[in-house]
Formats: C-alpha cells, sequence, structure tokens
C-alpha cells in the first residue's frame, strides 16, 4: 500500500480512501464526451478539519486533488485531468442553520441541493433556494463552483448571487471565511466586506468551498407552470422583455426541440407562477395572457399552450433517449436574451450537420439582463461515431458562441481555452498572479483554467 | 377527396335553425341564424366562423341529424379561418406525427378495446370488466399510429382529419378485430359520425365504452355494492356525436346505485371543459374559459356533488384539478364502475 493512501487513510478511516481499480473506474468517468481519466486516489472526507490536512498532504506529496461534488457538469470539469487524488466531498452534507426570519440557510458544501429541498419542505414550508435545472444530486459547492442558476434565476440571478457567506478551505491548507461570518457576525450578508471573490466560477481550481450561506425566499403554497408558444424566434426576446417588465414570474425558460415532433420548429415559453391563494394566481394569469401577451394572440402570433400545469423540472435529458443510447452534453453561454434567434437558428444548423435532433433552451437571469442559452447534442454511448459527432458538434458550438459575443458557461477545456485566447491580456496575467498565488503549488485542479 | 354528407334543402327548410339558436355560447335569434347558415352553407364569411368555440353542441341540437358542425368546420378550414393561433395550430398538427417507430401489428379475432391515443391510461381498464379483452394501442410509443385526428375539429381543419384518418383506419384495420370497444367518446364519434358523414368507409363496427360498461355490469350484477354516491357528470364535448349513447349514463349510474345531482348544466345543456376555449384567438377567450368553468363547478357544487365523472381525458386534465379543489373527487366512468365491484383503482 503507497504511503499516499495510508495517509489518506489515517485522515478520514480506511472505509473512505481508496486506490482499489473498481473503484477508480467509477471515478475516472464523466456523463458527457469527455474521454476517462484516472484518479490514483478517491477520499471521502467528513469534516473541514480532514479536507485542510488532505490539502497539506497534496501540497507535501506535490500531487493533484480535483474537488468533486454531483459530477455533474457533463463538461468534465471534475476529471483528474492530471491525476492525483479526486475528493469526494457528498459526505459534507449536514445543514448547519437555517433563520427563518432573516432567511437563509448554512449548509456544507457537498450536500445536495434535492436535499435541502426536502429539508426545507419539511421543515420550513414557508422558504425555498434556487434550486438548478441538474439533477437533484448536484451539490451547493458544486453549483456555485461553475457560475449555476436555478429556478428562481429570474428575480434573482445567478446561484452565486444568493450567498451570504463562504468557508473555503484554500490550495495551501488553510481555512478562510467570507462575508460577515468573517467577523463572527453570523452568516446573513457577504457585504460590505472587501470583495476577495476568488472561488466562484473557478471550477475548484482556487480552494474548496466547504461552508456555504445561501439565501432564501418565500415559498409561495401554490405554484404553477403556463406556457406561451410562438413560431416565430424573433418574437421571444421581446416576448421574454415584457414579462420580465411585469415582474410575475418566478422563472422563465423558452425552449424549442426537433422530437417530439410537437416541439419542432416552436418556442414554448415556460412561465412559472407562485402565489398563496387562488385570486392571487388568476390575477397573476389574467395580467400575463389577457393584458400583456393579448396583442399576440389575438393576432395569432402566439397562444396559450397550457396554464395550471404541474412545476416541472427541465426534462431536457430525455433528448438523450429519443434515438438511441442514453448520452448527451450540451454547450451552456451566458448570453443576452436578443440573441435568442441567432442561437436557436445556428443550434439547429449545427444539429442537423451532425444528424442529431435540434434541442435549446434559453433561460432567463436576472430582469432579462442575461440569458442562460444551451444547445444539447445527444449521443449513443455505444457508438464512437456519434460520441465524436456529439463532440464536434459541442466544439463548434463552442466557437460559435465566440463569435456571436456570447460567453461559454461552465466550458470545457476546450471552450476555457476559446475564453482566455480573446480575455483581456490584462485580466488574463490577473488570473494567473491570483492562482499562483493561492496555489503555489498548482495542485488545484489542474489543467482547468490553466493560464499558460 | 372526401365530401361532406349536408342537406342543404334540409338546413333551409329548417323550422328551428337550433344548431345556433340553442348555441350557449353565441346570442343568436332565429332570423340570424337562418342568414348566417344560408352564407355558410354558400361558403361565404360569417361571424359563426369566427366566433364558434367549436363545443360540438350543434351537431346533437339539429333536429335533422345534418351536420352543421361539420360544416363549420369545413367552411373554417376552407376559407383560413382559424378558431386558434397559429402557434398552437402548428403544435396540435404536429402532435399527430408518429416519431417513435411503427407499431406491431398483431392480430385480434373478434372484438378488442382501441385505447386510441391514451395508451397511457391503461391503469384506467383493468379488473374484471376488462378481463380476457385484448388490447390496441397499448403501448405509449406507438399510440399516434391510432389517433382517431377528430381533435382537429378544434383547428378549423376537416382537410387534415380526412387525409390522415385513411392511414389509421389501414392501420386498425390491419388488426383485423371486426368490433372495436372505444375508450374515447372522440374515436367512437370518429368512426361512427364523423366518417360516414365524410362517406369514409370504416372496416370494422364500433361500441361506445358505456354501452360495454353497461352490459358488462349486468353481467357481474352480483357483485355489485351500490355506492351512495352523489355524482356530476363531465360530458365531453366529442358525446355530442353520439347522443344516442349519453342514456347510458343514467343508465349505468342507476345500476350501480350512484344519485346523478340535478343540475342546470346537465344533459344538452352541458358546459364543456373549456379546454379548447382557453387558447382561442378571439378577445377574451381565457376569461370565457375561466368563467363557465366557475359556472360548471359551482353548479356542481350547489347539486351536492361529491364526485365528478368524466370519460374524456381532455376534460379530466382540464377540470380534474379544479374540482378536487372544490372538494368533489375526480374519477374515470370506468373506474366508479369498478369501485362498484368492490375492486381498488390506481
Amino acid at each position: 500500500m503507497s504511503s499516499i493512501l495510508n495517509a489518506l487513510m489515517d485522515i478520514v478511516g480506511e472505509d473512505y480512501a481508496s486506490d482499489r481499480y473498481e473503484e477508480l473506474f467509477t471515478y475516472s468517468k464523466d456523463l458527457g464526451t469527455s474521454e476517462p481519466q484516472w484518479p490514483e486516489y478517491v477520499v471521502a472526507p467528513k469534516r473541514v478539519e480532514e479536507v485542510q490536512k488532505i490539502v497539506y498532504l497534496a501540497n507535501k506529496e506535490k500531487v493533484a486533488i480535483v474537488p468533486l461534488g454531483g459530477g455533474l457538469t457533463l463538461a468534465g470539469l471534475a476529471l483528474p485531468l492530471k491525476g492525483g487524488i479526486i475528493i469526494d466531498m457528498k459526505r459534507m452534507d449536514q445543514i448547519i442553520e437555517v433563520n427563518e426570519q432573516a432567511r437563509y440557510i448554512v449548509v456544507e458544501g457537498g450536500i445536495s441541493h434535492g436535499a435541502i429541498t426536502a429539508y426545507l419542505h419539511k421543515q420550513h414550508p414557508h422558504l425555498m433556494h434556487s434550486e438548478p435545472g441538474a439533477p437533484p444530486a448536484a451539490t451547493v459547492a458544486g453549483n456555485i463552483a461553475i457560475h449555476g442558476q436555478g429556478d428562481l434565476a429570474h428575480p434573482y440571478g445567478f446561484n452565486t448571487d444568493m450567498i451570504n457567506g463562504l468557508e473555503v478551505v484554500l490550495p495551501t491548507g488553510e481555512i478562510a471565511r467570507f462575508g460577515s461570518c468573517a467577523v463572527g457576525s453570523g452568516w446573513y450578508t457577504m457585504h460590505p466586506l472587501p470583495d476577495l471573490g476568488f472561488f466562484l466560477g473557478w471550477n475548484g481550481t482556487t480552494g474548496i468551498i466547504t461552508k456555504v450561506s445561501l439565501r432564501l425566499f418565500p415559498y409561495k403554497k401554490i405554484r404553477e407552470m403556463d406556457v406561451f408558444s410562438v413560431i416565430d424566434e424573433e418574437l421571444v426576446p421581446e416576448i421574454l422583455y415584457e414579462l420580465s417588465h411585469l415582474g410575475l414570474s418566478e422563472d422563465l425558460i423558452t425552449t424549442s426541440a426537433a422530437i417530439p415532433p410537437m416541439m419542432n420548429r416552436i418556442h414554448n415559453t415556460s412561465i412559472i407562477i407562485a402565489g398563496d391563494y387562488e385570486e392571487e394566481i388568476e390575477f397573476k394569469r389574467h395580467m400575463i395572457f389577457d393584458v400583456t401577451l393579448a396583442k399576440y394572440i389575438h393576432s395569432g402570433v402566439g397562444g396559450i399552450g397550457a396554464v395550471s400545469m404541474e412545476r416541472a423540472r427541465p426534462t431536457i435529458s430525455k433528448s438523450a433517449d429519443w434515438k438511441k443510447g442514453g448520452g448527451f452534453e450540451y454547450v451552456g453561454s451566458i448570453m443576452p436574451v436578443s440573441s435568442y434567434p441567432e442561437c436557436y437558428r445556428r443550434g439547429a444548423e449545427i444539429s442537423e450537420k451532425h444528424d442529431i435532433p435540434y434541442t435549446v433552451l434559453g433561460r432567463v437571469i436576472g430582469c432579462c439582463h442575461a440569458m442562460m442559452f444551451s444547445w444539447f447534442y445527444a449521443f449513443n454511448r455505444a457508438d464512437p461515431e456519434t460520441v465524436r459527432h456529439a463532440r464536434e458538434a459541442l466544439h463548434e458550438t463552442d466557437e460559435m458562441v465566440m463569435e456571436i459575443n456570447g460567453t461559454i458557461w461552465k466550458p470545457a477545456v476546450f471552450g476555457q481555452k476559446l475564453m482566455m485566447d480573446r480575455m483581456d491580456r490584462t485580466t488574463l496575467q490577473l488570473m494567473k498572479k491570483v492562482k499562483d498565488l493561492l496555489d503555489p503549488n498548482g495542485i488545484m485542479n489542474p489543467g482547468n483554467w490553466e493560464v499558460k | 377527396m372526401y365530401k361532406l354528407n349536408f342537406n342543404e334543402e334540409m338546413c333551409f327548410a329548417c323550422k328551428t335553425q337550433d344548431c345556433l339558436v340553442r348555441c350557449q355560447h353565441l346570442d343568436i335569434d332565429q332570423n340570424t341564424a337562418r342568414a348566417e347558415m344560408e352564407k355558410i352553407i354558400n361558403g361565404e364569411d360569417s361571424f359563426v366562423l369566427h366566433d364558434c368555440v367549436t363545443c360540438y353542441a350543434c351537431e346533437e341540437y339539429c333536429p335533422h341529424g345534418n351536420h352543421p358542425f361539420y360544416l363549420i368546420v369545413q367552411r373554417q378550414d376552407e376559407l383560413g379561418i382559424s378558431p386558434l393561433p397559429e402557434p398552437l395550430v402548428k403544435r396540435g398538427i404536429q402532435t399527430g406525427i408518429p416519431f417513435r417507430g411503427e407499431p406491431e401489428i398483431s392480430e385480434i379475432k373478434g372484438t378488442a378495446l382501441n385505447m386510441g391515443v391514451f395508451s397511457n391510461l391503461m391503469d384506467h381498464v383493468q379488473g374484471k370488466l376488462f378481463e380476457g379483452l385484448p388490447i390496441m394501442s397499448h403501448d405509449p410509443r406507438k399510440m399516434f399510429h391510432y389517433f382517431c385526428q377528430l381533435m382537429y375539429l378544434h383547428y378549423g381543419k376537416t382537410s387534415l382529419i380526412n387525409e390522415r384518418l385513411v392511414n389509421i383506419l389501414e392501420t386498425i384495420a390491419a388488426h383485423k378485430a371486426t368490433e372495436l370497444i372505444q375508450f374515447h367518446d372522440e374515436c367512437y364519434g370518429t368512426y361512427t359520425s364523423y366518417a360516414p358523414a365524410f362517406g369514409i368507409e370504416v372496416p370494422f363496427k364500433s361500441i361506445h365504452l358505456f354501452d360495454y360498461l353497461y352490459h358488462k355490469l349486468l353481467e357481474l350484477k352480483d357483485d355489485i355494492k351500490p355506492l351512495n354516491f352523489k355524482v356530476a357528470y363531465q360530458r365531453p364535448c366529442s358525446s355530442r356525436l353520439s347522443p344516442d349513447m349519453h342514456p347510458y349514463v343514467g343508465k349505468i349510474f342507476d345500476l350501480i346505485g350512484v344519485e346523478q345531482v340535478k343540475r342546470e348544466y346537465v344533459d344538452e345543456n352541458a358546459l364543456c371543459c373549456g379546454a379548447t376555449i382557453l387558447g382561442q384567438k378571439k378577445e377574451g377567450s381565457r376569461r370565457y374559459c375561466v368563467e363557465i368553468q366557475k359556472k360548471n363547478i359551482e353548479d356542481m357544487k350547489k347539486a351536492g356533488a361529491e364526485i365528478c365523472v368524466f370519460n374524456c381525458p381532455a376534460c379530466m386534465q382540464t377540470l380534474g384539478m379544479p374540482v378536487s379543489k372544490n372538494g368533489i373527487m375526480p374519477l374515470f366512468m370506468s373506474d366508479l364502475c369498478r369501485l362498484a365491484i368492490g375492486e381498488k383503482i390506481a
């Protein structure tokens, strides 16, 4: 047995560290098109002090460490590109505090969004957090490490805009806190202290997020999904703009897909509304359909696709099964809402070129301040040719995003390079300086956001 | 090219114009009704073509069985007058396109139950009432091959129905069943009313689900324990195409010991569920839909209904939740019958 494995077992106990082939096999995989990348060890800490010791060990041994949450990015962001130790954070899943009055929850970074939702539903039924469209197993720290968005993106922005405090194990092993918790005042605000935001969106290359204070929001008793449909994609930006001006929706998502046929070349905007009373809900429906969108309905270019539907999580992953083989990966981007028509058209062209039924989705972030637009490419896991097509389509889409002045969201290494090639040189050098300062041995998730 | 069998002379000679005069949704006197029907017969535009909510009821109101509703829809189609906005029409048309392979055709001897486009509702055709009955269209992936297409009457598209129905009939005929119990009123109406009206040949006999349930319950009479519920029945639009089957509702209720509550909106005066009105182009359609749904449910409550019985899945989808929020349990007729013979329902 290697000395590193022995040391890891000393830290977390022998049940939670391994170099066994079958366990490393699992951690070598990503659900998307990435090639397997093998770690040498996997370790699952329970306490922040254990994380700290693992980081000290990695620095001493000059071995790479890759923090892993739910492993659901599909872009291979938690694959050990340079081997080393995978730190599986999912055992750090405790809820530390809920402040009902101040509407925040303090959790360990490895807790899943599904667990938070379930807990709040049971213990604090008047509160909710912004749960991402990913499966419920997505972890809180993993999601903010990629600047995720959730089902409250329209009113409140990115999930990283909803953070009241952080605890991070730095790449050199120190434990640092950010926000009011850093001055011992509780976990209720990130401001007004000087901004040290070097951890959000860094894919775990600048530290390991171990605690998070998330803002909570009112959870209304009634929640429904209404749908508004148009054929002309050029109408989508103005419809989203008008709905965001009205400001009555919790979430606005427009989708279109070649399959099922009922979605083909039609743009369906899901409008999520919530209220404590039926009268409140009916008032919102009235303002949305009878007032704001009435002109589209009467002129025949827009239609009420559905009302009073149970709110459904995005079921885009189903697109993986329309053909065969169950695989899919997507490119996400952050775009102006006005780019929806071009994003849709260009994406449909790329899909057609690679014989993949097109599937696209745009979610409004903030009051139409931006949109997360994504293009989904299905492939058959058992057919290397379809995997190749999907990979090429993903790369072409990354390039297209850059070409139309978008920003790739949670880019894979290919997309990171495209962005860094175009990045302002001063900004790029600052990224390098920050990284070198925080991680002098270059051990944190190497290969990601790597400035040469 | 199929031609609607509509007797113009009979319509011109009609003494009542009940088709339009009795319409629940348009306020039309007899003279106006006569004049507008004349326009429609002559292929001219009429406000009726724009304001019709497509509730099917005029098919039942016509005292001559002369298919005024099919004529209205055919004229909407010919004149390009769609009750629904373009995206809903496109979506609706595309909904009926099969996309998950061809159905497996197995030969069926005699009688089968046709689920049509509701293969995902197999939970509602279980137990003794359906024991031993072969099922056609049991696979949700393939159900669009059995979609009767009649829904497109709501879309002003008789041409689409006629174009697609031929293939659907070929698929069904390939199973060689001689009799089909139609799970949905819409299928029954297609094969017993719409197809004959357009001269489309149907190579099998259709049995209405209620007709089947009633006779099956008679066979199982010893198992029936009166349920003693007070029930309201939500009549679907397509039942207007087979008013001769409507009396089975009362006969089944009598047989299983439930009391059909006395209501204003019942039988010929029944209100539609509103599903199709909701999305129509005409100004105020959504509010009107909400209004008639409210009137309908208030009427059920006032009459003391404990259960609202559905046959149409679309009505159930539209009104099921609102009635339950008003303290009335929504149930499919088949499930109510199963309860009466002591079975548990899903």
